[in-house]
């Protein structure tokens, strides 16, 4: 049995499958329901300063080869949200808050409370494809990157990690400023911007009209960016997309992540995806003689 | 693939006092207690559970609640709307004399199983409960399918005077009911729910839903649960740990909303 435990900075987990943000964790029950699942960690749902209800429906489409969402942030905002945090104190699963803010002061102010509700890290969702004046508008401006990463850098004392978006003409410039900023690791990567027309009605479906797309079908590009980003950087990268299996999470390994983070593989696998995919990546992990994640992480560039 | 299929209105048709059921051709194998996920292009795309099941037409009944409902509410034959489903899991029939207890236009949702009932030979015992007889709608149908029915009005106006819950309460003290299905209001569905710790109890919950897959987390009730695939029929023994069954509910934002 090879060891599946991880290290992201200061956080250790017992696996390396993180449930990803915006995946059946808007409220303690769910987040509890994942963790019995097998997620070494769950990462919250996006939260923001005041309740935002999203956008209209349809909101998801399954499409042939992955899933396209725009929700629109939806979030009963950070002060409701700790009621959810505080009754998952008591379990062992380490939370990962994900934040998202218009600005450095707003950032900061979720990311102290985040850590007052006991979160062990938090994630900088600043890579949302979807929503307005947040999220990639704010994860697109590497100075204004930097300036947020900083400044909660100087208020809280649990890793910080930034989630980043493919949707730019250099993803590693971005990973860089958020290193600058002293961030202890990136998360690569979020949705990639797209549309589905209907041809009966000749419009887009979605409410938004246009919205991420996730699952299977992004698994090359993420792989791609994680795999340039991690060349590129000092601190620790976790992969996500399109990741279904063990031998996806094994390839994000290879590519430089040293965890994985699953959202869209909930629904094609289910809930115990997470068990699934550990019981993979032990079994591959055997038979190609690694005892440690961290033996094959990178091993594609090095 | 799983994008809405779209498809022509066939037929609409008043019921009461601001309730309509509109039907549409859409061959997919649908259980009495599955829903589909109606799109109105340009408008919203909301949950309705099947009232109507043939083998090509389906029919959702539904009354003006909103913005989404009346748009609904004003289409017409040969207009358009997209559908995607039939999601969830459906009721499963028990027992040999069960009583259906419908609340407003939860009635809508529970006639397809009466229907399936009748086919399956139960004696069936229905109680269609509604504020005032404007909003009364299926009682033709239902007593068609040779089951014992039974009107509450809030106001008395007609048939029995008070909840459908009190009225079901008396009917299990006098005949042999060995299962209740359920669709209403959820402080009713609870009350009823509490009259049957020993037979089999199910109930159709509704939560304000956005993916409809299992996916986004929005209709989560108790540890996870998702009443848009793990329900939205429910089982007495699963809502006894809901903590949440009865009590409050989530807007879009995910704020706790008492019932």
């Amino acid at each position: 049995m090879a060891d599946l435990s991880t290290k992201i900075s200061t956080l250790r987990l017992k696996n390396p499958t993180l449930l990803a943000s915006g995946i059946m964790d808007e409220d303690a029950g769910s987040m509890q329901r994942m963790s019995t699942c097998g997620a070494g960690a769950i990462v919250t749902k996006s939260i923001g300063m005041q309740p935002k209800e999203g956008y209209a429906n349809p909101t998801i489409l399954e499409l042939e080869f992955g899933l396209l969402n725009a929700m629109g942030l939806p979030n009963p905002g950070i002060d409701l949200y700790g009621q959810e945090m505080k009754t998952l104190q008591k379990s062992k699963i380490p939370l990962i808050g994900s934040i998202f803010g218009a600005n450095a002061k707003e950032f900061v102010t979720l990311a102290t409370k985040m850590e007052q509700y006991g979160a062990a890290a938090v994630e900088l969702n600043v890579s949302c494809p979807h929503a307005k004046r947040y999220g990639l508008e704010v994860g697109n401006d590497t100075s204004l990157l930097h300036t947020i990463v900083s400044s909660i850098k100087k208020k809280i004392h649990i890793p910080v990690f930034v989630k980043i978006s493919p949707n730019v003409t250099n993803i590693v410039e971005i990973a860089q400023a958020a290193e600058k900023g002293k961030a202890d690791a990136i998360v690569a990567i979020n949705t990639v911007k797209g549309m589905k027309i209907d041809l009966e009605t000749a419009q887009p479906i979605l409410s938004n009209k246009t919205g991420g797309y996730s699952g299977k079908a992004i698994k090359p590009i993420g792989i791609r960016c994680v795999y340039d980003i991690a060349q590129s950087i000092n601190i620790p990268v976790i992969g996500v997309g399109g990741i279904t299996t063990g031998e996806d999470a094994i390839e994000y390994f290879m590519a430089g992540a040293s965890a994985v983070q699953i959202g869209s593989a909930v629904y094609y696998r289910g809930p115990d995806v997470f068990k699934y995919i550990c019981k993979e990546i032990n079994v591959w992990m055997d038979k190609h003689g690694y005892k440690k994640i961290a033996e094959l992480t990178g091993v594609a560039y090095q | 693939m799983n994008i809405p299929t779209i498809t022509t209105i066939l037929t609409t048709t008043k019921e009461a006092t601001d309730i309509k059921t509109i039907t549409f051709r859409y061959p997919k194998t649908t259980t009495p207690g599955q829903f589909f996920m109606i799109w109105i292009p340009g408008v919203d795309e909301i949950p309705m559970s099947v009232s109507k099941i043939t083998k090509d037409v389906k029919g959702i009944t539904f009354r003006k609640i909103g913005e989404a409902t009346d748009a609904l509410y004003d289409l017409k034959p040969e207009n358009k709307i997209g559908i995607r489903g039939p999601y969830g899991n459906g009721f499963t029939l028990a027992g040999k004399h069960p009583l259906f207890v419908g609340g407003g236009t939860g009635i809508a949702m529970l006639a397809p199983a009466v229907e399936q009932a009748r086919n399956r030979k139960l004696k069936s015992t229905i109680i269609i409960g509604v504020k005032t007889k404007k909003e009364l709608f299926f009682e033709d149908r239902l007593r068609r399918c040779g089951a014992t029915v039974f009107v509450t009005t809030d106001d008395g106006s007609k048939g029995y005077k008070g909840f459908a819950s009190s009225l079901a309460k008396d009917i299990l003290k006098k005949e042999k009911i060995d299962a209740m299905f359920t669709c209403g209001p959820e402080p009713m569905m609870k009350t009823l729910h509490s009259f049957c710790k020993a037979i089999p109890f199910q109930a159709s919950l509704e939560r304000y839903m956005k993916c409809s897959i299992g996916i986004c987390g929005q209709c989560c009730i108790g540890k996870g649960l998702r009443v848009c695939l793990d329900g939205p029929i429910f089982d007495g023994k699963t809502l006894q740990k809901i903590e949440d069954f009865g009590v409050y509910k989530r807007d879009a934002a995910g704020r706790k909303i008492p019932f």
